[in-house]
């Protein structure tokens, strides 16, 4: 993966997180299984969508939240 | 000191010669403010028959994800000093051993930073930390990672995997379960701190069948120990057990397999062939019968508790695992099986359904073939309770034969 599809990739995790805020609360998973299928194309494996979440919630661009199950969100 | 909050029903459970938690929460008290304000929320609780918790929420530390269990009052005007009170899961030392020195330590944090109460240990198998605000979280991290500690798992991750004292206190282990549980801690930290799974997954180590950390009832993957040749017998030391007790009644008359029989002339005989390692007779008669030399472990799956969906018993998935030799490679078997469970788990399973539930949904037929183990025997948990082999040349006869 190029720095430039990583960098695209969590541009869209975060960018579909913040499209659904208030609306639907996405699991770790579901970003893994919709960002592999978007971005397929670019030859994205499960393994770059895990290690991009990783990055986010490091940096505090992402956070997790539980709510029966964990999902992850914006900071507040 | 003087109680904030009157807990008559409280009291009442002070009385009598044993522990009372009670107590320990009032000495806790002494020192912790919040800690009054507990006493008065349980005492309501239990007057009103009313749980007054609500739990989860966005709390936790920066870049994890588990290790946090978020815990608000529900009535924080009448109880402020608990309005939070998070508990922080606090990743135990394999067969919970620690120098006091070490629980000293731990113990001036719980005192400094949240309300001096532990739970040694969670039913997870982790240490507890309770009454956390959610502006301490971060120092109360910093402070144990000082100490060498980190923090467990919680939420839809691998929980925080637990084992018995195996080798290094019981004789019955039949292979080292505390250093097998350290290098599956180890290997899968990403797991536990950064949930990915459709809900939570727990490892649980018992180094033989007594199973003290009751792993075939709340593992979703438990390693039992178990070994392949004879149980080891001392005729002399049996026959000084009978001279104590009834040999038949309590030991022979008791064998699930009735694989045992005595005399007085031929001793202790047992048809090992029909053993199923239950553990009663070596339980009864320690000084007398040992679990054979070549020990293992029986890897079984599906346990849970009965949250969402009822309880579950863990049915065997690998009838004999050479532990020792795979230690050897670090686990790599152990761990490959893992990841293809994972893996099978991530692809077909749903929001909130544990790996047994998914199993019992698909069927073991495809779960074993996706996981790539054969069917054996041993995975049949109750005759017609879970049959799963398709005799595939009567199926194409009888196909055969409509066509």
């Amino acid at each position: 993966m190029t720095d430039e599809t990583k960098k695209k990739l969590e541009e869209a995790i975060v960018s579909l997180i913040k499209e659904y805020t208030n609306k639907k609360r996405f699991k770790p998973g579901d970003i893994v299984k919709e960002m592999e299928g978007k971005f397929s194309a670019s030859g994205v494996t499960k393994d770059d969508v895990k290690s991009a979440i990783r990055e986010l919630t490091d940096s505090g661009q992402l956070i997790y939240g539980y709510a029966g199950g964990s999902f992850l969100a914006l900071p507040e | 000191m003087s109680k904030k909050h009157q807990t008559p029903l409280l009291d009442e459970l002070k009385k009598g010669k044993w522990p009372s938690f009670v107590r320990e929460i009032e000495r806790a008290a002494e020192k912790s403010e919040m800690t009054d304000d507990l006493l008065g929320q349980v005492e309501q609780s239990y007057r009103e028959k009313v749980v007054h918790w609500k739990h989860g929420g966005m709390v936790g530390v920066k870049g994890y994800g588990s290790g946090i269990v978020g815990r608000f009052s529900d009535l924080p005007e009448k109880y402020p000093g608990i309005k939070e009170f998070h508990t922080v899961r606090v990743n135990q030392t394999a067969g919970f051993f620690y120098t006091s020195d070490m629980l000293r330590k731990m113990v001036d944090i719980g005192e400094k930073h949240a309300s001096a109460l532990f739970n040694f240990h969670g039913s997870t198998g982790d240490i507890q930390l309770l009454g956390a605000k959610t502006s301490e979280l971060e120092t109360i991290f910093q402070e144990y990672t000082k100490l060498g500690f980190d923090l467990g798992g919680s939420g839809s991750a691998l929980r925080t995997p637990s084992c018995c004292v195996g080798k290094a206190r019981c004789e019955f282990a039949n292979f080292d379960s505390m250093h097998m549980c350290d290098g599956i801690t180890q290997a899968f930290q990403d797991e536990m701190h950064r949930p990915v799974f459709n809900y939570k997954f727990k490892f649980k180590f018992s180094a033989c069948g007594n199973d003290c950390t009751a792993s075939i009832a709340r593992a979703d993957l438990s390693v039992i120990g178990t070994w392949k040749d004879d149980i080891r017998i001392d005729q002399e030391a049996v026959k000084d057990y009978g001279k104590k007790f009834n040999l038949h009644q309590y030991v022979i008359d008791k064998c699930p397999t009735k694989c045992m029989s005595y005399s007085d002339e031929g001793g202790l005989k047992i048809e090992n062939s029909n053993c199923s390692r239950c553990m009663h007779c070596i339980n009864t008669m320690p000084k007398a019968l040992r679990p054979g030399t070549k020990g293992g472990a029986t890897i079984l799956i599906g346990a849970k508790a009965p949250m969402v969906s009822g309880p579950r018993l863990s049915m065997v998935l690998v009838p004999f695992y050479d532990v020792e030799e795979d230690a050897k490679n670090d686990y790599a078997w152990f761990k490959d099986l893992i990841s293809k469970i994972w893996e099978f788990w991530d692809e077909y399973g749903v929001s909130r359904e544990r790996i047994g539930e998914l199993i019992q949904r698909v069927g073991v037929g495809n779960f074993i073939e996706s996981i790539g183990l054969e069917p054996l025997p041993e995975m049949v948990a109750n005759p017609r309770g879970n049959p799963f082999v398709l005799y595939e040349e009567y199926v194409e006869a009888d196909e055969e034969q409509k066509g």
